[in-house]
């Protein structure tokens, strides 16, 4: 017989639920939280689902196991009137500036206040005034609304394993923040946006770029064009009354218009231009060899993680740019010919799921003659600012639709948006087929499949969530695993669940808005990148072929190790000449192992006894990428590989003398 | 002597090494290191963090929970005056001043800038008995007077100057 206990005198059947908060909401009645997140590990730091159990009193409801026969109360004076303390204690130390908060009427404070009662506050209001944090491009961190429920700590490394934010100090003290309470932007944040999700108050919210996006649009002498990733079309709809996942891109196109962009196209064109240049990468690196696995560079935090933990993996990620950097890119080159303007008068907007893509956006490599190739993104959110903003009655909107040619495309282009739509997308081009692959489709877990290309096995596999991603190249690293081509998104169920997307509590609404892509793909007259025939032309009057120099140029980029983001180098010996010569020792793990210490301790005694002291100077560093060939010595700015002492002293002699 | 910049660090990589590179043993390890610096400079919580794969943020979390730790430099000799009950109701805070005055401590500061002392309060250090209670160091002196207190002072100043 199943277990059975009794949640406010309803016999509730145990089946297998993780904590008796999930029990109370199959019983439902809707407990509030800030710190439970199905997703995360149980904190019960809120104490806001408090509940009565008999014979134990007042217990957190998330972090008690349901047991057999237990009879629970979750509403009763005492609970009403400690949920009220704690909501009220909240508040008198909250920035209450609700009015002009971003995340006004999503707030989930401030709703909690609201269906609480709260109508007074008997505690001293306890302001804050922290510096706001606005280095980054794409979050904004504000301390003063922090609830500190540890959500986004608890995202950032449990479902993305980075870590960038953490608890420091203690008691009334305690704030979350970067390491050293430096700018997010010092630290290693790779801008997923994943905290500015979870987060209940505005204490980490999206940077907004909205009101630059209106200047741009009153700007007389500027061209402006949108172009709409495919992950917004199934989203954007659910702040106006449509469901989840219900295809609204013809109500977003016609918004658009009338907010005033010129010309409105679809991200999932270059998408398959992403499929045809990704794809023919990735044969021609069977062909060649190597280096394999391919990951997938379409998703900007992604890439980030891995130039700055895994940099040994650069050469891995493709050299495709995202889909929305090859828009920019092309379109600027392109259309300005085409109205007859300046390439600096035609303005690219995309609109995006995504907060990286801010960041992706800014990055050197994609600035051209001084200009963004993105000149702004704006995610889903600030999208439906703008419309409201605009009075727009969205719902009632007429179906507009893409302007051509770089709004059209195939389904393989569109469910780009969900995890394993890439690999999906370029599986179609491989075979040259139209076939589902319900294997790389879904949210959990590593998914994988393999396909016979020309006699051999191709193995691909599909993760999403940085942790999985991060698993996976543990077990690669140690051979465990092999595979020809990855797949990684940073957001948990792909660009769907990104962190510009509207805010959603449960999962059920990531799941439809994958449906929605791929319904669309089903819908579609076409399903396969290569047959995009205006991507054909493309090839024909400009590019080329896949993979050409001119495909290079304007399609492809580079990576660069961002390992060492955190720290300066340590100073061990420091040189009292001006005329110095530096020597730097990485002490990275391996080189560490590789006996770093013994190597700078006979470089201490050999400048001691030649007297050398103060014209060298030594400093140990973080890890210079090459760890194969470790230890490693940078002497002035000449690398030493698989560093000796004679090596080293022969060098700097050489310096020396000169 | 002060202890060389290479020597510290060599011994950072010691520490590292001794616990096996094991971030269970973090706390221990940053005690250790901590021993050594007397605090714990940003870049060697940024070295420890990246040579035992744990983010720099959660390092830098432990060191700040914590008030054994102090990511400040701390003096030579480290002045705790006791202000549990027993010792606040005997004016442990005379001897406070009394140490602040003698050593010119602006208000906000606790360390000299010489970096020769550092004063803090503690809550209670369980003797009671011998209220008030000073600790230097490792030192424990009992039923302690402003007047006493400066005496000490003066004859550890007396002993630095000696030793250089």
């Amino acid at each position: 017989m199943t277990p059975t206990l009794t949640i406010d005198q309803q016999t509730i059947p145990i089946t297998g639920e993780r904590n008796l908060l999930e029990l109370i909401r199959k019983a439902n009645i809707e407990l509030p939280t800030f710190c439970y997140h199905s997703e995360l590990s149980v904190y019960g730091a809120c104490r806001l689902c408090i509940v009565h159990v008999e014979g134990r009193g007042l217990l957190s409801a998330c972090s008690t196991l349901p047991q057999a026969d237990m009879v629970v109360k979750t509403q009763t004076q005492e609970i009403r009137n400690m949920r009220q303390i704690i909501v009220e204690l909240l508040l008198a130390r909250h920035d209450q500036s609700c009015t002009t908060c971003p995340k006004s009427s999503n707030c989930q404070l401030q709703d909690l206040a609201q269906k609480l009662g709260i109508k007074t506050n008997r505690f001293k209001l306890r302001p804050n005034s922290f510096p706001i944090d606005e280095s980054s491009d794409a979050l904004v961190r504000d301390p003063n609304k922090c609830v500190l429920c540890g959500d986004c700590v608890r995202i950032c490394s449990e479902i993305q394993s980075v870590g960038a934010i953490d608890f420091a100090n203690r008691g009334s003290a305690a704030m979350v923040m970067p390491c050293f309470g430096k700018d997010l932007s010092k630290g290693e944040c790779v801008y997923c946006g994943q905290c500015a999700r979870v987060c209940p108050t505005g204490a980490i919210t999206i940077k907004s770029e909205v009101e630059k996006v209106w200047g741009l649009l009153d700007d007389p002498r500027s061209f402006v064009i949108a172009h709409i990733a495919p992950a917004v079309r199934v989203a954007l709809g659910e702040a106006f009354g449509f469901e989840s996942g219900q295809q609204t891109v013809g109500q977003i196109i016609a918004a658009l218009r009338l907010l005033g962009f010129d010309k409105v196209y679809d991200t999932a064109f270059t998408a398959d231009l992403t499929v045809i240049e990704e794809s023919t990468e990735f044969i021609s690196r069977l062909e060649q060899g190597g280096p394999l696995p391919q990951f997938t560079s379409c998703c900007p935090a992604w890439v980030r993680f891995v130039e700055q933990f895994y940099p040994e993996f650069n050469k891995n990620l493709s050299s495709c740019r995202s889909p929305q950097q090859m828009f920019g890119s092309l379109a600027k080159s392109l259309i300005p010919s085409q109205i007859n303007r300046d390439r600096k008068d035609v303005k690219v907007v995309s609109i995006m799921p995504c907060t990286a893509k801010k960041t992706e956006a800014h990055r050197s490599e994609f600035i051209t003659g001084g200009e963004r190739d993105t000149d702004y993104v704006i995610t889903t959110q600030e999208l439906i600012r703008m419309i409201k903003q605009a009075g727009i009655r969205f719902g009632e909107l007429e179906s507009g639709s893409f302007d051509m040619p770089l709004g059209f495309k195939s389904g393989a282009g569109v469910i780009f948006g969900s995890s394993g739509g890439v690999s999906e997308a370029v599986l179609r081009y491989v075979v040259n087929k139209s076939i589902d692959f319900l294997e790389v489709r879904g949210i959990d877990g590593l998914r994988e499949t393999s396909i016979m290309h020309e006699g051999r096995e191709i193995r691909l596999a599909v993760v999403s969530g940085l942790h999985q991603a991060r698993l996976l190249l543990e077990r690669i690293k140690k051979k465990e695993v092999i595979y020809d081509l990855i797949e990684v998104m940073a957001c948990p169920g792909g660009c769907i669940g990104g962190a510009g997307q509207p805010v959603y509590h449960d999962e059920s609404s990531r799941k439809k808005r994958a449906k929605g892509l791929y319904e669309n793909d089903r819908t579609m007259e076409l399903h396969c990148a290569q047959e995009n025939p205006y991507v054909q032309e493309l090839y024909t009057t400009m590019l080329e072929n896949p993979g050409s120099k001119k495909a290079h140029s304007l399609l492809h980029t580079r990576y660069k190790n961002r390992k060492r983001n955190i720290g300066e180098d340590i100073t061990i010996s420091a040189a009292s000449e001006n005329r110095k010569v530096e020597i730097t020792i990485c002490f990275g793990t391996h080189c560490f192992q590789k006996g770093a210490q013994t190597l700078t301790r006979q470089l201490s005694d050999y400048l001691h006894i030649n007297q050398l002291n103060r014209w060298v100077e030594i400093k140990a560093s973080f890890c210079y990428e090459k760890c194969q060939k470790g230890p490693l010595v940078k002497i002035d700015s000449q690398v030493i590989e698989q560093a000796t002492m004679d090596k080293i002293v022969s060098q700097l002699l050489m310096i020396l003398k000169v | 002597m002060k202890k060389s910049a290479f020597r510290k660090f060599d011994k950072v990589c010691d520490i590292l090494a001794l616990h096996k590179l094991n971030p269970a043993r973090l706390i221990p390890i940053l005690q250790a290191v901590q021993e050594e610096y007397r605090y714990l400079p940003e870049e060697i919580i940024a070295f420890i963090a990246s040579s035992l794969h744990v983010p720099a943020a959660k390092v830098y979390g432990v060191a700040t929970f914590y008030s054994h730790f102090t990511l400040k430099p701390k003096g030579k000799y480290v002045f705790k005056v006791c202000d549990g009950t027993a010792c606040h109701v005997k004016r442990s805070m005379g001897i406070l001043d009394a140490i602040r005055e003698k050593l010119k401590l602006k208000e906000g500061e606790s360390t000299t800038l010489d970096l020769l002392f550092t004063v803090e309060t503690v809550s209670c250090l369980g003797a009671c008995g011998i209220a008030p209670v000073l600790v230097v160091n490792e030192d424990v002196h009992g039923q302690m007077t402003p007047e006493k207190t400066v005496i000490l002072i003066d004859h550890i100043l007396q002993k630095e100057a000696t030793h250089e």
